[in-house]
């Protein structure tokens, strides 16, 4: 990575970090440790399945909030703020302005995920009293869903490059939801005839794939995941984030920023 | 070459590249999950706790279910392997406890589960439960009844409960009349082919689906091949008794007056008469579910063919 992209990379992360993003964390060490506490009491024998859910659907979440909600600010507040003009004025080109804030958050969102992948952990240890030979799966399950950020916050950027942060948070939030359904839809699609088959097929597989990256409830029952999944999964969300990526540099070098 | 150009041509080809990756990448990772994928989503198998989750929605989800319900069953009726469907039950029964009104599901859900695999999971006491689940949140819906009769007459032969299941479907307004004649006819001879008969054209007649239209109407033929080679087999037997030998064709049949014409199956292929004396059809791929007919040591194919004209 060369010095720009690291310099523009870093202060977005100093830059999330003083928006108080972090501060989600507390939200979220108030929800282990609630849960933790109370599951015990209120059910039996699924205490570490609704720690692990639970724990793992929250980092998800959390993540995915703060991953449209910063990303679609990304490029739109630093015109708003008439920073921008500030950055591109010195020798920084528009691609790596943008590659450089999508590693920034890309930074961020993997140091909120392993304070909160510490939390998971934790209130695990404290309802079972010992970590067991599956729970390394979990490691998996947070990877994945870094994998997840990494697609979202392109997806942000993107949308972030051409569009205002309220319509951008709208398709960014549109096309998780898509995606979490992307299975389903193919699956449709396989069911439909002529024209419709081809439109559908070509949509389902535009949309990302967030369905094949949520692997929270196969840990929880201490399934395995295969290394090709890891492989396959690791492979796509990288070359889905270029994409996007690509396509917000395409845009955002031919904008008008006068 | 200016930079902003060079820039927007590796921007492009990334793009193109990137974005065909994916579309690989994602075939990939289906075929890799296709088994895991269902499984995955009866991890949570209480359809009481779905509601809950559905947020209210599960009308929506209901409908997700079902779609994943037909995915499954058409997915393992293709594997190579379609002699398992423990899915199916479980994922029948979260679609209809999520949307109790959806009769869709009961219609041809109990269809996929009744039947003997491969054309069905085998599993026709709970294909009766999920229509009797049906029935009790539908009460007025006639279809419901006549398939549950229908379950009762093919898969389990029983003739009382079917009668049963059809008089109490023509009670419900507006029901179609022929569930009157098919109570009568269930209570009077259910075994009869004169009985199958009539069910089987009478789904053919009312149904809108294609696939379960064309499966009525290989039943139909079947039935007919089945009359047709008995009847034919009557008159060999008949020839054999009167002249000591067997007939070399149908025209000496037809010359002794013991048949009308050369005979044809309901396709309009002419009936093979081996030098045994056995009646034959000429192609038993196109004719499934026939019973009679069928040549010495013939395997049937793994699913059943219909026709498209049907």
């Amino acid at each position: 990575m060369n010095g720009r992209i690291t310099h523009i990379a870093t202060n977005t992360f100093r830059e999330a970090v003083r928006d108080r993003v972090l501060y989600n964390l507390i939200a979220f060490a108030l929800l282990m440790s609630g849960a933790a506490v109370l599951v015990g009491q209120i059910s039996i024998g699924i205490e570490r399945l609704v720690v692990i859910n639970l724990g793992l659907t929250a980092v998800s979440l959390f993540g995915v909030v703060i991953a449209i909600f910063i990303g679609i600010g990304l490029v739109s507040k630093e015109i708003e703020k008439r920073t921008l003009y500030t950055v591109l004025s010195r020798p920084v080109r528009r691609w790596e302005f943008i590659v450089g804030k999508f590693f920034g958050l890309t930074g961020t969102l993997v140091v909120n995920t392993f304070f909160m992948a510490l939390g998971v952990f934790a209130a695990l240890l404290y309802v079972s009293r010992h970590f067991q030979h599956g729970d390394g799966w979990i490691l998996i399950a947070l990877y994945f869903i870094v994998l997840q950020f990494v697609i979202i916050i392109a997806l942000a950027l993107l949308f972030s490059s051409f569009s205002s942060p309220l319509m951008s948070a709208v398709f960014a939030f549109a096309l998780f939801v898509i995606g979490s359904f992307s299975e389903d839809l193919r699956g449709f699609s396989a069911m439909t005839h002529g024209i419709t088959r081809v439109l559908a097929t070509g949509a389902a597989y535009l949309v990302p794939n967030f369905s094949a990256l949520n692997v929270i409830s196969s840990v929880a029952h201490e399934q395995p995941v295969s290394n090709h999944l890891i492989f396959y999964n690791t492979a796509y969300a990288l070359f889905y984030a270029i994409m996007a990526i690509s396509g917000s540099v395409l845009i955002f070098e031919r904008r008008n920023l006068k | 070459m200016s930079r902003s150009r060079r820039i927007t041509i590796i921007a492009g080809t990334l793009l193109f590249v990137s974005a065909a990756a994916s579309v690989l990448l994602l075939r990939r990772i289906d075929h890799s999950r296709e088994a895991a994928t269902l499984q995955n989503v009866l991890y949570i198998s209480s359809p009481k706790t779905l509601k809950h989750l559905s947020l209210g929605y599960q009308g929506l989800l209901a409908d997700i279910y079902w779609t994943r319900a037909v995915q499954y069953f058409g997915g393992q009726q293709h594997a190579a392997a379609a002699q398992h469907y423990e899915l199916l039950a479980p994922l029948l029964e979260i679609t209809t406890a999520l949307d109790p009104k959806l009769t869709v599901a009961y219609e041809f859900g109990a269809n996929f589960l009744a039947p003997a695999p491969p054309n069905g999971a085998g599993e026709p006491k709970k294909a009766i439960e999920l229509e009797k689940y049906g029935i009790e949140n539908n009460p007025d819906d006639w279809h419901l009844y006549y398939n549950l009769g229908f379950i009762y007459y093919l898969e389990l032969r029983k003739y009382t409960e079917a009668a049963d299941a059809f008089a109490r479907g023509s009670q419900v307004p507006n029901a179609h009349p022929f569930l009157k004649i098919l109570a009568a006819q269930m209570a009077r001879r259910g075994g009869d082919a004169e009985t199958a008969r009539m069910l089987w054209s009478a789904t053919y007649q009312t149904t809108k689906d294609h696939d379960v239209r064309a499966n009525a109407a290989a039943h139909l033929r079947a039935l007919r091949v089945d009359h047709d080679v008995a009847e034919l087999q009557k008159a060999v037997s008949i020839f054999y008794n009167q002249t000591g030998r067997w007939p070399s064709s149908f025209s000496e049949l037809e010359s002794a007056g013991l048949i009308r014409g050369r005979p044809i199956d309901p396709l309009g292929r002419p009936y093979q008469l081996q030098p045994d004396g056995s009646v034959e059809v000429a192609n038993p791929d196109d004719l499934p579910f026939i019973q009679s007919g069928l040549p010495l040591g013939y395997i049937p194919p793994k699913l059943p063919k219909f026709l498209p004209s049907d």
